[in-house]
């Protein structure tokens, strides 16, 4: 019987979405991924080259870190933005938690409008923000020569508008999984409005809002171009300074930064999305 | 009954945007009484019991708990505690910790806490499962979670809604059972909201029936079942043959009714002559024979219509004129019951005219 079945099921054709039996299908899934991560992989492998040139191989060294580590200038970039993606992070957060919670809890006229409003950031191209920036920047009058990190605002007000609607996205998405009678039990076993909100509610959003922060984080690290139109000479960040590095020539030095950039978003994006799915592991426990 | 009531609703009624959930609803629930509010979804039971939470403002009238008046007390300092239709136990603390929350956020000394929470888990059962979080535990056991966080607290007044409907219908069973006991040991007044007439007839010491906002009936099981005061709660309440019928005059005693496919008989009762009344038999007061009954019943001949298998008793639907129908119980008493009628047989019903129900209104 056993054999019938086995024989039986060899001969069937594969079906449409029986990728795994197709043999094509399988070679396109591993272009696709060369195609994807061949540059960075190549990036990464280069940082290590012991060589001038970033053409050809010449042998493993960790000069090329050593030497971004000795740029004095590269490290103030770097330091600008850490700076920045801490602060942005942490207004954004702050505002997109307000405003998903408002939106999660409230009826009021003129949501919808809110709720695609809240979107706009995410769609409008980053090019066009960072010209609205500048020219706002340069409009209000906004004071240039202020001492470090004050020199910063402008770039962390212009992080915090692209950033705070991805908060409120997914600290939102967090929400409407909570169950409003939790708030109501709360309040009927004698606890007050901040007390329900400090006890139950916010517990409950705390993986929306790391995962949020840790998104924004990611965004605000290596934003380039609404950056680059807010920025001035006294204020380059990371991202900034290292695209000014590859006008002079892509040495393994450029390589070396941007794989530092690559795993410091890399480790921020992997916490993130473990922290977006917090009950799977105490489910299968149990 | 002379003991103050520990909860009146005098004159409740609440609107939503225009549409009337509750209906100038007065109710007295005395100390100590496990009290049911019955009626089919949506008609304003859920409401009430979260005005008496105070979830919920009323429109107009007033609730008062225990003599004071409820309208300007927060649900947070109502001396009432309720168990949600969805448990609501807090996902992120375990068993102890949810079931001390309230006194906790109340500022009880710990001292005090302690020995608190061993007893309400000890209640309900659920002693040894402190440290548990909520999605290791059953949806019956997070329910006892529920139940404790609710008694520690010592209420007034207990408000459970729909507290079952998410069990299985054995451990539904179960839970009834509990509940009684536990209202028992904890003289609370328990007042309890559901759609399902049995939990309602099986546990409570009363019950309010209500429809599109308004109470029909407030009576204890019994005499809610046996001596329904209209169609709406005669029909809710249990299975009910029920016969429009027409008063042709008095009778020595009572009254003389005709009714459409059983003729005209004598019942114990008073209308007036003439009027349309509502003639209702409970089935399990239906006898089923195939010889004509014996004198003095009300009886009628028709084929057997259909026969649901219940497994410990079959629903027998005779069909006695059209559109007539009438339905009787019959109890499998023997493996090999061969006086069970089949489908297509001619039977006779009959049955007391004292057994039946006079609906006037």
């Amino acid at each position: 019987m056993g054999q019938e079945s086995a024989q039986v099921m060899a001969r069937e054709r594969a079906g449409p979405l029986e990728y795994s039996r197709k043999v094509w299908l399988r070679a396109w899934l591993v272009a696709t991924f060369v195609f994807l991560y061949a540059p960075i992989v190549i990036l990464i492998v280069f940082s290590f080259n012991d060589s001038r040139r970033n053409i050809v191989w010449q042998g493993f060294t960790l000069e090329y870190y050593d030497r971004a580590w000795q740029n004095a200038s590269l490290i103030e970039a770097f330091t600008n933005s850490i700076v920045i993606a801490l602060l942005a992070t942490a207004i954004s957060t702050v505002i997109g938690a307000l405003l998903a919670l408002a939106l999660w809890r409230f009826r009021f006229p003129g949501k919808p409008a809110l709720e695609g409003a809240v979107a706009l950031p995410i769609v409008i191209p980053e090019i066009c923000m960072g010209v609205a920036l500048l020219a706002f920047f340069a409009r209000t009058g906004w004071p240039t020569a202020l001492p470090w990190p004050l020199n910063l605002g402008p770039i962390v007000a212009g992080h915090v508008a692209f950033c705070f609607p991805f908060v409120a996205i997914v600290v939102r998405a967090r929400m409407a999984g909570f169950d409003r009678a939790l708030e109501e039990a709360s309040r009927d076993l004698g606890a007050g409005e901040w007390q329900t909100f400090r006890r139950i509610t916010l517990p409950y959003m705390k993986p929306g809002l790391i995962a949020g922060a840790l998104l924004a984080m990611t965004l605000s690290l290596d934003d380039f171009v609404i950056t680059f139109f807010t920025s001035g000479p006294e204020t380059l960040t990371f991202p900034v300074k290292v695209y000014s590095m590859v006008r002079f020539g892509a040495t393994p030095e450029v390589n070396a930064a941007s794989t530092i950039l690559i795993a410091v978003t890399i480790v921020l994006t992997v916490i993130a999305m473990r922290l977006q799915r917090p009950t799977q592991t105490a489910e299968t426990s149990a | 009954m002379s003991a103050p009531a520990i909860v009146r609703i005098e004159g409740v009624t609440k609107r939503f945007a225009g549409v009337v959930a509750v209906d100038d609803v007065s109710l007295e629930i005395r100390p100590n009484e496990f009290f049911a509010l019955l009626g089919p979804s949506g008609c304003g039971k859920t409401t009430l019991l979260r005005m008496l939470a105070g979830f919920e403002r009323p429109s107009a009238g007033r609730i008062l708990i225990d003599g004071e008046d409820m309208a300007p007390v927060p649900p947070n300092r109502r001396p009432v505690n309720m168990v949600f239709q969805s448990y609501a136990v807090f996902p992120h603390m375990s068993v102890a910790e949810n079931v001390a929350y309230g006194l906790r956020v109340t500022g009880t000394p710990r001292a005090e806490i302690a020995p608190r929470l061993k007893d309400a888990l000890a209640m309900v059962r659920l002693s040894g499962l402190e440290e548990r979080m909520p999605d290791q535990l059953s949806g019956g056991q997070r329910q006892r979670v529920a139940l404790a966080r609710a008694l520690i607290k010592r209420p007034k007044v207990l408000l459970l809604d729909e507290p079952l409907s998410a069990l299985d219908r054995k451990l539904r069973q179960e839970m009834q059972l509990e509940l009684v006991r536990l209202q028992h040991d904890v003289g609370i007044t328990f007042v309890i909201v559901t759609h399902d007439q049995e939990e309602a007839l099986s546990m409570a010491d009363r019950i309010a029936v209500m429809d599109h906002g308004r109470i029909l009936q407030t009576a204890p099981p019994g005499e809610l079942y046996e001596e329904p005061s209209c169609r709406m709660v005669a029909d809710f309440i249990g299975t009910m043959n029920l016969f429009p019928a027409r008063v042709l005059g008095a009778a020595n005693p009572g009254i003389r009714v005709e009714a459409a496919g059983l003729g005209a008989f004598e019942l114990p009762g008073m209308a007036p002559a003439g009027s349309e009344i509502g003639v209702a038999v409970r089935p399990e007061k239906v006898r089923l024979s195939r010889d004509p009954p014996r004198n003095g019943a009300i009886a009628v001949c028709g084929t057997v219509a259909q026969v649901a298998y219940f497994g410990d008793y079959s629903h027998v639907s005779i069909e006695a004129a059209p559109a007539v129908r009438i339905t009787c119980y019959q109890t499998h008493r023997s493996r090999r019951d061969r006086g069970a009628v089949a489908e297509g047989e001619v039977c006779w019903v009959s049955w007391d005219p004292a057994d039946c129900i006079l609906l006037t209104e």
